[in-house]
This record gives C-alpha cells, structure tokens and sequence, in this order.
C-alpha cells in the first residue's frame, strides 16, 4: 500500500525490548539478559524468539507478554513472541554490564561457566556485592526465586544472594 | 517408535509432576528456612520441568494440553514410580528420596543429551544444569546428616533402607526399552540404573551409611504400568481439588 508509512527498523525492536524488564530482576532488561534470540521481520509482522532462564520460570508469562505490548506500540500488524526451545540459555548469556547492574543491585552475578560443567570451587570464588570480599560460603542453592542462591559474607557478616551460574 | 517416545516422555513427566507435588508440601513447613525455600525451588523447576515434557507430548504428538495432561488424567494413566508418590513422611525420608530420585534424573538427562530425539535432547541439556543443583543439594545433607549425630545417622540409615526397594522401582522396564536403545533416543533402564549405583554408592559411604542390600523380589515395580500405591490417589484429589470445582475454568 502506498500509505507513505515508514518501515520498522529491526533496532527499534531491540530498542523497544530494552524497556522489557525482567519482573524478578528489575535492573535488567530481557536485553540485558540475553534471553532475545531473534528477531524477524516481514513486511508489518515481527517474530521475536526468546529462550527462558530456568525451564520452570513463573515470570515467562508476564515476560512474554511484555515484550509484546511494547513491541506491538511500534505499530506492527502482527507480533509474535515464541519460545525457542533450540537455544539453550544458560547465564554466559547475559550481556556486558548486566553483571555491574546485578552487583550494584546487591545480587552477586554468576561466575562465567564456558562449558555445562559446574564444579563447587567456581561456586565459591563469589564475591560479595556490598563489600567485595571473596571470603563468602554458600548457604543454600535455592533463595527467593528459580534463579537466586543465598551466600554469607564473612567480611562484612552479611547474608546476600547470588544468580546462580546455570 | 512413537509410542515407545510418548510411553518415555509420559513415565518422565509424571514423575517429574508427582514429585514436584510432593516436594511443594514442604513449603511453610520446612525444618528451617533455607530448607523450606529448597524444597518449593525444586518443586518449581520439576513442574517446570514436567509441563515443559508434557508441551512436547501435545506439540508433537498431539496429545492434550499440559494443564488437562497434568489435572485431568486418571491415577491409573500416570506412569509415575511408585517412588515418587510416597508421602513426605519426616524430613530424613524426604531428603533421602530426593538424594536419590535426583542423581537419577540428572544421569537420566545427562543420558537423553545424546538423544537421537532432538526435542528432548534439546530440553535434557537444559535441564540438567537445573537438576545439577539438586543434587548438589541432597548430597550435602545425606553427608552432613549422615556425619551427624547418633540420632540422625539412625535415622539416615532407616530412611535408606525403606526408600531404597521403591528407588530401585524407578528402572521399571517395559516392553518399550530395547526399541528406545536400538533407535537411539535412550541408552535403557539398565544402564541407568548402574550408572546410578555408581554414583550414589559413594555418597552413601561418604555419609557413613551402608548401601542397603539389594533383594529383586523386593523392589517395587508397577508405577510405570499405571498400579499405584494407596498414596497416589489421595494426592491427585488433593492436587487437583482447585481445577474440579470448576472443571471448564478458563484460567
């Protein structure tokens, strides 16, 4: 149709994404995250594939949903927001900063992994969000969401929580 | 072939659902609260994990919805271990039956990562780095609470020897098993279960406890061909008490 109306970039959906938090880390965006996996436009319809943290995440719904009204205030036809189950998310994919923001946060972000294995020693060489020693334990794998692990500083004696290096 | 994946997918699923059940009826309870929060997190990530199962059962093969699969099935379709049913009795059970339920499932996916099945493989290698934390979990306590006090080694030790004819039923073989391993979706029961053996044994010594003896005519086998002990009935009245007030509730 000749309407004259400009085409959608592809940056400003990522763009737009940026406005997505993720409702369980307010500081970080899906973005942030690294949970985007594509984003496909053709003519005035987007497909927008994203990959959840944890298989049992409650806050995927909210996410996805989100992420559609946001993009869709760009002004497309149709947009579609599927989970892609062939990327595997694992927290390497978080993007540069998003680990200052969780630490200023107060959440102690995940070690780098590299490989699937996860060995006892990376999961404790963290360093504490409020004093930055690394003379911290863990005291529990599971915290106050799928993603959190709880951890003790000895330095400055304070509990915190750590996102757990999936 | 397909039924042989359908009949793996479903025993998975419904274990993962049952015990995820099980596992939340800690919640408000737990003996102390880090406790209370690992047993809700673990019940989180296993229905997590069984809708996720269940989502590839209707996507593929065109089995219903998660939620209908999940609330709507009657106790004699689910393929669950009888395992996985038993009640959360006292806390020394509790840890023990995920102690040992969970080194399964993680050798179980660990397994399936290889899968000739992509949509499960491709699930297993997702999984797995949730389960890990699982058994990471179980392992500390069977130690600690083995290495503890009298009272609690006796109690590790007792918990052992009553889970372990039921643990032993989470290798129920059918006539499923040997089309899986020759079409390559799942290298079978049997090498489960000794992979399984070799990885629980040491942690079981390591918490000062004795691996119980095995007797094949004790072990509890029947989950997976839909017989179920007198407990499973009353949790799925229970678990699913909220959907039959309103059978056709849109939620």
């Amino acid at each position: 149709m000749e309407t004259g109306i400009l085409e959608i970039t592809e940056e400003q959906v990522w763009f737009a994404l940026e406005n997505v938090k993720d409702p369980e880390i307010p500081v970080l965006t899906v973005v942030d995250m690294g949970m985007i996996t594509g984003v496909a436009i053709t003519d005035n319809s987007v497909v927008i594939t994203m990959t959840p943290t944890f298989v049992g995440c409650p806050a995927i719904h909210v996410i996805k949903q989100s992420i559609y009204d946001e993009v869709k205030k760009l002004g497309f036809d149709s947009v579609e927001v599927k989970v892609d189950f062939e990327t595997k998310w694992t927290s390497d994919r978080m993007k540069d900063g998003a680990k200052e923001k969780l630490e200023k946060f107060g959440l102690a972000p995940p070690v780098v992994l590299n490989d699937d294995e996860l060995t006892e020693e990376q999961l404790n060489r963290v360093r504490c969000p409020h004093c930055h020693s690394t003379d911290t334990t863990l005291r529990s794998a599971f915290g106050s969401t799928l993603c959190r692990a709880i951890r003790f500083c000895f330095n400055c004696k304070q509990g915190f929580e750590q996102f757990k290096p999936v | 072939m397909s039924n042989a994946l359908k009949n793996l997918l479903y025993k998975m699923a419904d274990d993962a659902l049952v015990i995820g059940h099980r596992n939340s009826e800690w919640t408000g309870i737990g003996p102390m609260l880090e406790e209370d929060l690992a047993f809700s997190s673990m019940a989180q990530d296993k229905i997590g994990h069984a809708q996720a199962l269940y989502s590839i059962l209707n996507t593929l093969f065109g089995e219903a919805d998660p939620d209908t699969l999940a609330f709507k099935r009657q106790e004699k379709d689910l393929k669950s271990c009888q395992f996985v049913e038993l009640p959360i009795g006292e806390y020394d059970f509790s840890i023990v039956r995920q102690f040992l339920f969970d080194h399964a499932e993680l050798l179980r996916y660990d397994m399936l990562t290889q899968s000739s099945f992509q949509p499960l493989a491709q699930l297993a290698k997702k999984v797995k780095g949730e389960i890990k934390y699982h058994v990471m979990h179980g392992d500390t306590f069977v130690k600690q609470l083995g290495n503890g006090s009298e009272e609690s080694k006796a109690r590790m030790q007792s918990a052992l020897n009553y889970a372990w004819p039921y643990a032993l039923g989470i290798f129920e073989k059918d006539e499923t098993d040997a089309e899986l391993i020759s079409e390559g979706v799942f290298a079978g029961e049997d090498e489960l279960k000794t992979r399984w053996l070799q990885k629980v044994t040491p942690v079981i010594e390591a918490a000062g406890l004795k691996v119980p003896a095995t007797d094949e005519t004790k072990i509890v086998y029947g989950g997976r061909k839909g017989f179920h002990s007198e407990y499973l009935k009353p949790m799925l009245e229970e678990m699913t008490e909220v959907t039959r007030t309103d059978i056709d509730a849109e939620w």
